[in-house]
Order: C-alpha cells, then structure tokens, then sequence
C-alpha cells in the first residue's frame, strides 16, 4: 500500500513537464550573456590604442608629407622647414647591414638545428639560448655593442648600429627559418636520400627551395622589428644631421628615424615634434609594409 | 632473360656521391655547426662582456649599488633600487592590464565568439599593435595620453589622495602613462601565446563541457582556462618578461626621476630608461656604474624568461600524445 503511494508520487514528480526554456533573466544565462559583452568591450578597449596612435599620425604626420620633407636635412633649433631625409637613408642601411649579418648566420644556424642534427647538445642548447635571446632587452644589444666596438672604434657609426640591429634579428631569424624547414616533408628528402644525395644536395636542392617562403616571411618579420628598433641605436649609431657620405661614411655617427623621433619628439618647437609625426608615420609604413608582405608571402605557402 | 626494367632508368638518375660532393658535403655541415655555435658564442660574449666592463664597479660598489637610492655624478654614488623598484612596479602594473586584457583577447578569438572574418579583424588588430614601434608609442603618450589622464589624475589624487597610489598627481610624466602603455606592448605577446594554450586544448574537452549543459561562459572560466591555464602563464610571464625590458617608450613617459614612489602619478625611472638617458653623456665612472645596472638588468630579464620558457615546456608537453 504504502509502496503504492511511493511509486505515485515517484510518477508525478517524472511526469511534472521539465522546463525546456530558459528564461532571459535566469542566472546562469545572465551571467554568460554580461560577461560575453565584456569581453566586446575589453576587446574594443584594446582596439583603441591602435585606432587613437593611427589617426595621430595621418592627421599630424601626413600634414607635413612631402618631397621636401622626406629629403631634406633635419632643421637646427629655431629653424623652419627642413626633413627627415639622412633618417630614412641611415636606418633603411643600418637595417641592411644588419640583415647581411644576421640573415645568412641565422638560416645556416636554423639548417643545423632542423636538418643536420636536431636532437645533438649543441643543437639543444643554441635552440633554448635564441628562445632566451627573444626576450633580451634591445637596450642591452646596445650596451654590448658599445662596450666591444664602440669603444675601440672610438667613435659610433652605422656598423656599430647594424651590429646591434644583428645581434637582435639573429634569434627571430633562426626560430621562423627552423620552423620552415621542419615543415618540409620527410619523404621529399627521403626521396633525395633514395636517389644518392648526400645531405648537402638534399639541403641546396630540396629542403631549402621548399622551405625558402616560409623562410622569407621569418626573414620579413625580422626586418620589419629591426626597422622600429631605437634602444640599440642610441649609442652606437648615435645621430647625425647629414646624409651618409660613401664608404667611409659608416663608420661615422648615423641618423635614424627612430632616434630622430626620440630626440625631437622632447624638443619644445613645433616644427620639430611635426617632423617628429611625419617621420613616425614613415616608419610605421615601413614596419607595416614589412609585415603585410611577410603575412601574405606566408599564406600563400599555407 | 628477365631484365631490370628499371636499371636503365636508375643509372641514368641516381649515381653514388662523388669524393667532391662529399668534401661539400662535410664543408657544409661544418659551416652550419659553426653558425649554430654562433649563438652559444654570442650569449657567452655578452655576458662576459657586460661582466668586465662592470667588473671595476662591482669591486668598488659591491652589493651596496643594489641597495642605494642615490645616482649622483658629482658625488660619485651610485644606486639602482629605485630603477629596480620602477622597472618591477611598471612591469607589474602592466602586466595586470595588458596581461588581463590579453587573455581576455585570446579567450574572444578562440573560443567561438566571431565569425571568421570579425576575428581576422580583431587578430590584425593585435599584431598592428605588435609591430608599433616604441618610439612611436613614446611619442603618442606625450602627446595624447599625459594630457588624456591628467585631469583623472588630478581628481583622483583630490578626492582619494590618501590611498597611497593616488598620493601625487601628475605634472607630466609620470608612472601611470608608462604603465599603461607598456600595458599596450604586452598585450599582444600575452594575447598571442594564450591563443596557442588555448588551441592546444582539446576539442574534445570543451564538446564534453557543452554536452553537460553548461553555458558558454561556465565551459569557459571552469574547463578552458583551468585546462590552459599553464600556458597562460607562461604567456604572462614572458609578456612580463617583455615589459622589464622595454626601454623608449618608458625613457620618454616615466620622467626618469630617481625616487620610490607608490603614487601611480609619480615620476619614477627604470633601469632601461636609466641607460638610455644616462649612457650617453655619462664619465668613465659613470659609465661602469651603467654597466653594473646593464648587467643587473640582464640577471632579471634572463631569469624572468627561462623560467617563463620552462612553464611553458612544461604547458606544451601536457598534452602531447594526448589529444
């Protein structure tokens, strides 16, 4: 009887229609749809940076963009007009004489880490010290370079700042080329091995051409972080208000356009922190430039 | 009778090595390990480097260079405490913005919010702000941003002056604009190595969460993060790793002011920004006393960094052969 009874009411609370709707203002639901518009605005929060630094620098940088600007000798003091032509000289050959020592040295060093003897000491330990060196501070590059070259060359110059500018490209170069070359099958190379090669035809002829797009996107964003470095330049490439004249002109104090955005974005006349605009705005299309062609030559090899 | 068809084939194609291909073959190899030693050579230089040139101020200061709060060039004391309190403090306060804020970016661009163009959109934001230069970021935050929170600084410091934070208010440059835009360039270092923690992430754990009823957000903050939530701290802590180093940018907004100071509104000074505005007019003493604060910069950014590629070894390899 009582069982009866037990087993009625065990029937009546199944049979109690479950609700099958949530309601707008349920707790959990609630909370899910505040915190979900939340992050909308910690992720349009982020954006505004990027928005507020780009409109700066059209509306104050692309004011004063033109032939003569980009051309011309910085200004003196009290001067008016004047450029930001030696600027753009002395990092564009800064950038190149760091790239001549960091490219071929990192893509050799990344063909041994891939290809010649991935899992040896040598190759362990090189791999953690570049993964340590990407987070060594640009600042220090500088220190370095100063204290070894600067000093016994007695002077700064552009060497010395494309050293430094190496010193920071090489580890970004080694990881993204290694990366590329891992990605290189192994039985297109155990199809080489097959045919005879010895590891150097494998390396030339199959391993590097596969790998040489993902190689130059690496290579591009290596450029395009060494083009924005300023820390490293301060003093060893120091600045100038002249263009790089020959030769012998690298071994002497160079202009930057970072470092004339330092210099001048503190100075308390308005042509000078204009100029300071323009030639953030140059450099930022410059990095930019970089960039979007590393990001589309990598798509495509994806 | 029965000939090889393929021998014809085979001889014409394949031939063994010849004694020059070999010799290139070892030349190759050795110039490849040479250039992988490079980096072994270049990391050892450095710091030997760094630790000579310091050395003549390691003897003459000792540990006291650590603990003096005085740099003054006519007395020749020097002292990094406050450049080590300024670099730990702005590097934190950054960390606790650009740190939340990346993480919160990586949850909204991997955990199914945004179709795909949106969240292209939203990661093309995060590696613009990556490749800003730190100059050009110094320069909006003399320009915008001190004259932005000036008057939030002042009306902070009026009406809540007595927490210590908010003790002074901001004349110009200051700790508050420098943090907030090392917060900046953290942001997408942390933002993109959580997106990777999150990737790592099986599927299948998350298939589980939903399949027990849960909502979006509670799948979200109980099943990912914990699951991810190693690797979330590797990017933290290399995105902090990133801010103890950052150098222009903190040159141009910190106000290179040697003082410890809790007020977010105070000037204050890091030990990067210290080099760069000191190095380059600096004496000969002067200059090891730079060194010596160099080489301590490089004791805290190395360490900071191991340990944040070890967390995230570590990370990595809790989900292999698992997935």
């Amino acid at each position: 009887m009582s069982e009866q009874a037990s087993q009625a009411t065990l029937g009546r609370a199944v049979l109690t229609e479950p609700r099958l709707r949530a309601s707008v203002f349920e707790g959990r639901g609630l909370k899910s749809r505040l915190l979900t518009g939340f992050t909308w605005f910690l992720a349009a929060l982020a954006a505004l940076p990027l928005i507020s630094v780009i409109y700066m620098l059209v509306a104050k940088g692309g004011a004063r963009i033109s032939w003569e600007t980009l051309t011309a000798l910085p200004p003196a003091a009290f001067e008016f007009g004047g450029g930001i032509g030696p600027a753009i000289v002395g990092t564009l050959v800064m950038v190149l004489i760091g790239s001549l020592i960091s490219i071929p040295v990192g893509i050799l060093a990344a063909i041994y880490l891939a290809e010649v003897a991935p899992s040896s000491r040598l190759a362990q330990v090189a791999r953690f010290l570049a993964k340590v060196l990407t987070g060594f501070p640009s600042i220090l590059a500088g220190v370095f370079v100063y204290a070894v070259l600067v000093i016994s060359m007695r002077s700064y110059s552009a060497i010395a700042g494309g050293i430094s500018l190496a010193v920071l490209m090489l580890p970004t170069v080694i990881l993204t080329a290694e990366e590329a070359l891992k990605q290189v099958p192994q039985r297109m190379k155990d199809a080489a091995y097959g045919m005879g090669c010895t590891r150097a035809q494998v390396i030339g002829k199959v391993t590097l051409p596969t790998a040489t797009p993902g190689i130059i996107t690496g290579v591009l964003l290596a450029v395009a972080g060494a083009s924005g470095e300023s820390a490293p330049l301060l003093f060893t490439a120091l600045f100038s208000s002249y263009y790089i004249s020959g030769l012998e002109g690298l071994a002497e104090p160079t202009a930057s356009l970072s470092i004339l955005i330092y210099n001048f974005s503190g100075m308390p006349y308005d042509n000078q922190i204009e100029l300071a605009w323009t030639a953030s705005l140059v450099l930022v299309l410059m990095v930019l430039a970089l960039n979007i062609l590393a990001r589309v030559l990598g798509r495509r090899k994806a | 009778m029965a000939s090889n068809p393929f021998t014809e084939v085979v001889t014409k194609i394949s031939k063994a090595p010849s004694s020059g291909e070999y010799a290139a073959d070892k030349l190759l190899r050795g110039i490849v390990w040479a250039c992988a030693a490079v980096i072994l050579l270049l990391v050892a230089y450095i710091v030997f480097e760094l630790g000579r040139q310091a050395f003549p101020a390691i003897i003459r200061f000792g540990i006291d260079f650590l603990i003096g709060t005085t740099w003054d060039v006519q007395k020749q004391t020097f002292g990094i405490l406050p450049e080590i309190w300024g670099t730990l403090f702005s590097s934190l306060l950054a960390l606790l913005l650009g740190g939340g804020l990346g993480v919160a970016m990586a949850i909204f661009l991997t955990q199914d919010f945004l179709d795909d163009r949106v969240s292209n959109v939203f990661r093309t934001v995060v590696e613009m702000l990556a490749a800003i230069p730190s100059v050009v970021y110094g320069l909006w935050g003399i320009y915008v941003l001190i004259p932005l929170i000036r008057p939030a600084s002042q009306w902070l410091n009026e009406t809540l002056g007595w927490i210590p934070l908010f003790g002074t208010s901001l004349s110009g440059p200051g700790m508050a604009p420098a943090a907030l835009v090392l917060a900046v360039m953290i942001l997408p270092t942390v933002a993109a190595i959580s997106v990777d923690a999150f990737r790592r992430v099986p599927y299948k754990v998350k298939e589980a969460a939903y399949g027990m009823g849960t909502t979006r957000w509670e799948a979200i903050l109980k099943v990912m993060l914990p699951t991810a939530s190693s690797g979330i701290l590797a990017a933290l802590v290399l995105g902090f790793g990133r801010a103890l180093g950052e150098t222009m940018a903190l040159a141009m907004l910190i106000g290179n002011s040697n003082q410890i100071s809790l007020s977010l509104f105070a000037p204050a000074n890091t030990l990067a920004s210290l080099l760069a505005s000191s190095f380059p007019e600096a004496g000969p003493l002067e200059v090891k006393a730079l060194m010596y604060a160099a080489l301590a910069l490089l004791a805290i950014t190395l360490l900071v960094n191991i340990l944040g590629l070890w967390v995230m070894k570590a990370a990595t390899r809790k989900f292999e052969g698992k997935a």
